[in-house]
């Protein structure tokens, strides 16, 4: 619930940013110089740099990586941020210059929803294939329960008297 | 429909070899840039000797921006030659070869630069972020740039004669514009 708030409290504080940022642009002709830095939360910058992908690892995100490059990144994201840019407006600066490549999930949109859908299709694949395998062995005629065996008069009468002989 | 399973089975590989054969030919280290073909990056940086450096003041020129380090062997050593033997072949021509030097220490590039007797401008960028405005994600890397400014042709890997003058010769034949 707390981080709720702080999350709507930050949105708003960011969106203020920014039109105070475009206010600021539009009301002074030449470009005001770089506005003092407002303060940029901590988890903000995580959340972004979780997202990227560290251009210099095998698999890891901007945030997990110890390298300079990723290090550098982080603080981009941290400068961006507190020039009043949205997370994902500095998302965008990074996939304007690597491409989508540098999105650790690829969007989920075009070529790209292939592999969103695929898993849950393979699922219900596997699911209704194995439904059709029990379903065949549970039905099988073949492995019907065998008919009882026809046991004539004379024959049960001979079972009785040697089970009455054991005991 | 027995028979229909007997090739159904082993027809459901096809499309997994076809996806496995395509993803061994393509190198992951390949990974097109979205800045070619768009205005370079504009940056403003300093010499090592401290003279300033931007991008704005070479409009007009064919551009040649390499990204390198000075640990970065064997690749960044097998290229300097080449890129000092080509700037000193070009410089009367328009063409003019900048360095950026990315995730180093200023003595290092220094040495690097004293070790081959670089000429051509060499700039340090401790931030990184230039080398974030050009998409780089290794070194060395090469950036052409037309006499628009626009990147044409990104490089990756060690730079040859080969690459150079083709590459730069094909830009400088190129009406200076649109």
């Amino acid at each position: 619930m707390s981080r709720a708030v702080t999350r709507l409290l930050l949105a708003l504080v960011l969106v203020g940013a920014v039109a105070s940022a475009a206010w600021a642009q539009s009301a002074t002709a030449p470009p005001a110089p770089a506005q003092p830095a407002k303060p940029v939360n901590q988890e903000v910058v995580h959340e972004v740099a979780a997202q990227l992908r560290c251009v210099v690892c095998q698999n890891l995100s901007v945030a997990d990586s110890p390298s300079e490059m990723a290090s550098q990144m982080r603080a981009i994201i941290r400068e961006r941020l507190a020039a009043g840019e949205s997370p994902a407006e500095v998302q965008r600066y990074f996939v304007d210059r690597y491409g989508e490549w540098i999105l650790l999930s690829p969007p989920r949109r075009g070529f790209n929803l292939l592999v969103w859908l695929l898993p849950f299709v393979a699922v219900v694949v596997g699911l209704v294939a194995a439904g059709a395998l029990v379903w065949r062995w549970t039905h099988r005629p073949g492995r019907a329960r065998p008919a009882p065996v026809a046991v004539d008069a004379a024959m049960s009468e001979r079972i009785r008297r040697e089970l009455e002989r054991e005991s | 429909m027995k028979q229909l399973w007997r090739w159904l089975i082993p027809l459901a590989a096809v499309p997994v070899l076809a996806l496995l054969a395509y993803g061994f030919r393509v190198s992951p280290r390949d990974i097109p840039s979205p800045l070619v073909g768009r205005p370079a990056p504009a940056f403003a940086l300093a010499t090592l000797e401290g003279t300033p450096l931007s991008l704005a003041s070479h409009r007009g020129k064919v551009v040649v921006v390499n990204f390198w380090a000075s640990w970065c062997y064997p690749a960044c050593y097998e290229e300097a030659p080449v890129l000092e033997r080509n700037w000193r072949g070009y410089r009367d021509r328009d063409v003019i070869v900048v360095g950026v030097d990315i995730q180093d220490k200023r003595e290092a590039a220094e040495k690097f630069v004293g070790d081959f007797g670089l000429t051509f401008p060499i700039a340090l960028d401790l931030k990184g972020t230039v080398s974030v405005d050009y998409g780089v994600y290794g070194v060395p890397e090469t950036f052409f740039l037309d006499r628009q400014g626009r990147i044409r042709v990104k490089h990756v890997g060690a730079v040859t004669d080969d690459v150079f003058r083709k590459t730069v010769d094909r830009l400088l034949a190129e009406p200076s514009s649109p």
